[in-house]
């Protein structure tokens, strides 16, 4: 698998986080911050890994992730959804829309590159 | 339940056992009549000298009267035990740890209460986050501010070799996101100071009704045998009513308070307390008896004083669109503080069944998992026009289970679905917050 990562993130500053330490695990990080335009943006990217982001401006992470997985070329992309509601409801509906993992924000920065590395596989 | 509880009802039980006045009872032990009520009601604790001399004017053992607490001790140590799944050897000896360690047994029960009521409490406040968007945007907003400032100022601390390009750029981005978190949480603090001020935003007139009832345990003694016209007493309560502030809070309590000043009258509270003797609790007896709605006397045995009842006991009345109207509580029956309800309660089975009485042994989720006795039944809410819809309304009376009622062919229903950790249910209408996730 390649090591591509599309990050849909609307928080510049996270983005450069996550950027700064994927980036030096030799991972290449694009990021896209409006929820409107985002499947338009991972087709035509096609990432090894997305993390998304779910509340984005113009259009929710749930609704990209459902978008995600109806279409037959990225119905088995990785997702990380990240939210800043660690609501137990989020982590059911993300699950129920097919992400590969969840994480709450606040999260450590370990633990966002542990999750790549494990959805990207060997 | 704990140890005060069962200790003052069984006084009271003794005493009347005995035919022995209250008022007495408190002039021979030396205390008023007043705070014996609170002890018989279990709102003042008792003990030593006291709890000796009321056993001894009942003719029984102090021990006797504490016994029951014992019980309860050990049930809910066995609960807290259960709550954390322990097992084996160290819940069978139970017993033994409450006999010598009483101050810590009945610490570890006490701890087990107050956490039931702060898990209540998550649940509530949980609710409230999910529907308020302006709270949840402005946790969002200081949340996000956090996770950038965690992840920023981890790498500054963990990577040795960073440029000094990258490391200015994330000073900066600290510096920036400091104030987007001060600027937030102080945003943050002003909306809930706002809130907690703003009453009108926390309070519905049903919640208003409510409080004026719950404060009078639910019984309103003025309006049993008014020495004055019903309407007077019930205009002088209303206008002296502290827990009620809006006008349509007094507008919902003077309805209320209508309603009870009827049931009282057609149900007079000794002949019922007579036909009781005989029929029992079953509301369809009762109605035949008195010749009335068994609605009627669902409410009025629901407002009758406690120590009438074969335990404590809750009503529901919801109108025809299924919106609850009349909320009386039960320990271990949650009625939903907003939204609506379980549509699985038998109260709503009967909205769909009008005139059909029907008669339930229901089970609520919890640790443990609690059952009831319900009587529901649907009746027109006004009498009969040709010229206006008909409109039901809905009457749920909640009892104690039934001795020998076989609890495992109760219908398992819930409190709202927000809270209700019931995985397979047709009837859910949204995610529970209780849920484990992934």
């Amino acid at each position: 698998m390649g090591r591509d990562v599309l990050l849909i993130e609307d928080e510049p500053n996270i983005i450069e986080a996550i950027r700064f330490i994927l980036s030096r695990d030799g991972w290449t990080v694009r990021s896209h911050s409006d929820g409107t335009t985002a499947v338009d943006k991972l087709n035509a990217l096609r990432p090894d890994v997305v993390i998304l982001d779910v509340m984005l401006p113009g259009r929710s992470g749930f609704d990209i992730l459902r978008d995600i997985r109806s279409a037959t070329e990225t119905n088995g992309l990785p997702v990380l959804m990240l939210t800043a509601k660690g609501q137990a409801r989020d982590r059911e509906m993300a699950e129920s829309l097919g992400a590969t993992r969840f994480m709450t924000k606040p999260f450590s920065n370990s633990d966002v590159l542990t999750a790549v590395r494990d959805m990207a596989g060997p | 339940m704990s140890r005060k509880q069962l200790t003052g009802t069984r006084i009271r039980e003794r005493r009347l056992d005995q035919g022995v006045r209250q008022a007495d009872l408190a002039r021979t032990v030396g205390i008023s009549p007043a705070y014996l009520n609170l002890i018989e009601h279990n709102r003042r604790r008792i003990g030593g000298k006291l709890l000796v001399d009321l056993a001894r004017q009942l003719g029984i053992e102090a021990s006797a009267l504490t016994e029951g607490a014992e019980t309860a001790l050990l049930g809910a140590l066995r609960d807290a035990a259960q709550d954390h799944k322990m097992a084996g050897k160290e819940l069978d000896r139970t017993e033994d740890f409450a006999d010598r360690f009483p101050g810590w047994a009945q610490l570890v029960a006490d701890l087990r209460g107050q956490v039931q009521g702060l898990e209540r409490t998550v649940e509530i406040l949980s609710d409230r986050l999910a529907r308020d968007p302006n709270l949840s945007a402005s946790l969002h907003e200081v949340l996000s501010a956090a996770t950038a400032i965690r992840s920023t100022a981890a790498i500054l601390a963990d990577t040795d070799d960073i440029g000094a390009d990258w490391q200015a750029r994330f000073h900066r981005n600290l510096r920036e996101d400091s104030s987007r978190l001060a600027e937030g949480a102080e945003a943050l603090v002003r909306y809930l100071e706002e809130s907690a001020d703003d009453t009108s935003h926390q309070t519905q007139p049903m919640e208003e009704a409510e409080a004026y009832f719950r404060t009078r345990d639910w019984h309103i003694a003025a309006l049993e045998t008014p020495s004055e016209p019903a309407e007077q007493v019930i205009e002088h309560l209303v206008e002296t009513a502290e827990e009620v502030h809006s006008v349509a809070g007094r507008d919902l309590l003077r309805r209320e308070l209508v309603q009870y000043s009827r049931d009282a009258a057609r149900l007079p509270l000794e002949p019922l307390l007579a036909a009781m003797s005989e029929h029992g609790t079953d509301p369809a007896e009762l109605a035949v008896r008195f010749g009335c709605s068994p609605a009627r006397v669902m409410r009025r045995l629901a407002l009758l004083p406690e120590q009438h009842m074969p335990g404590p006991v809750g009503l529901v009345v919801c109108d025809g669109a299924g919106t609850l109207i009349f909320r009386k509580p039960v320990a271990g029956f949650e009625l939903p503080p907003f939204g609506g309800a379980c549509p699985i309660w038998p109260l709503f089975q009967a909205l769909a069944r009008p005139m059909a009485p029907i008669r339930t042994v229901v089970e609520l989720p919890g640790r443990p998992a609690h059952s009831f006795l319900t009587y529901a039944i649907s009746q027109p809410q006004a009498r009969p026009r040709f010229d206006r819809p008909e409109i039901f309304q809905a009457t749920m009376l909640i009892l104690p289970p039934p001795p020998g009622a076989d609890l495992k062919q109760a219908r398992r229903i819930g409190s709202h679905c927000r809270i209700c950790p019931r995985g397979e249910c047709d009837a859910r209408r949204e995610l529970s917050i209780l849920s484990d996730g992934f």
